[in-house]
């Protein structure tokens, strides 16, 4: 008879949980495992960032409302991409009193590896909404190419 | 001064708002809430939405923030690495101040609703005047 062990997914020793718990996580993993992040490979360091592709560039997008521009410094080297900054939540002017405190500020630098190398002089960020988006064409000498076969008679 | 870290939070996802018409995520937007002698203030994190997408309702004491997004990722893109999911945004709050609900006002600035709610002014009490014949 073959011993199988049920449960699948690496256990998270910090929050150890009931077994229901993890059934009811294994659960919701299958349930969301398309378009969902990716689980077990989220990084703990701010902010999350999403890495699309197209056949000549990656887009990086992360999720930064609140933050200036002119606080955030991106710098690329090769494969690498890194993102610096700082959000800054403003002391309001009139005396108020908080209620609540959800919003984080502070300073956050994360760098992510990309899979192919990056034309660097070409690299494009923009702010919307909120949102940081930054456009990275794939180096040329990167790009895959097409090789054609003499054919000697 | 040492300077404060950010700590990556998991957006937390709306558990029981109803069924909802679009399909798709519900988040829980990150807040603060101020307040002083005159007005309650609240500044929620939306990133992704537009001014005009924002929903703003106070029916009695209840105030519902709904915020909905528009996908920003192109067709042609295709998912490499995927650590955030996007969608709509929606809380609710019991109010237990009146509110003047003529001057409400909302600004979404930079992905950060700014929501001012004036305080109803308390009636002045009467002095009422007893004529003595």
């Amino acid at each position: 008879m073959a011993v199988i062990r049920w449960q699948t997914e690496p256990t998270d020793f910090s929050e150890p949980g009931s077994d229901f718990d993890r059934l009811r996580q294994g659960m919701e993993w299958l349930l969301d495992s398309f378009g969902a992040p990716t689980p077990g490979f989220t990084s703990r360091v701010f902010p999350s960032i999403n890495v699309t592709e197209d056949k000549d560039h990656y887009y990086l997008r992360a999720e930064l409302p609140g933050v200036k521009s002119e606080d955030l410094d991106i710098s690329v080297v090769e494969d690498q991409v890194s993102i610096r900054g700082e959000r800054k939540i403003p002391l309001e002017k009139k005396e108020f009193n908080y209620h609540r405190r959800e919003r984080q500020e502070g300073a956050f630098r994360r760098s992510i590896s990309l899979p192919m190398e990056i034309d660097s002089n070409k690299v494009k960020a923009e702010m919307k909404q909120g949102i940081l988006k930054v456009t990275l064409p794939k180096h040329e000498r990167a790009k895959p190419r097409k090789i054609q076969i003499a054919v000697t008679q | 001064m040492e300077e404060k870290e950010m700590v990556r939070q998991e957006k937390k996802e709306v558990k029981k708002a109803g069924e909802e018409m679009r399909p798709g995520p519900v988040f829980i937007p990150a807040v603060d809430i101020l307040e002083n002698p005159n007005e309650i203030m609240i500044l929620a994190d939306m990133p992704g939405v537009d001014g005009k997408d924002v929903d703003i309702d106070l029916r009695e004491d209840v105030l519902t923030i709904r915020g909905s997004v528009s996908p920003v990722e192109a067709e042609k893109e295709v998912s490499v690495y995927r650590e955030y999911n996007w969608g709509d945004y929606f809380r609710q709050f019991t109010l237990t101040e009146v509110i003047d609900q003529e001057k409400i006002s909302a600004k979404m600035d930079e992905g950060v609703l700014r929501l001012t709610l004036p305080k109803k002014e308390k009636v002045k009490p009467k002095k009422i005047q007893i004529s003595a014949n």
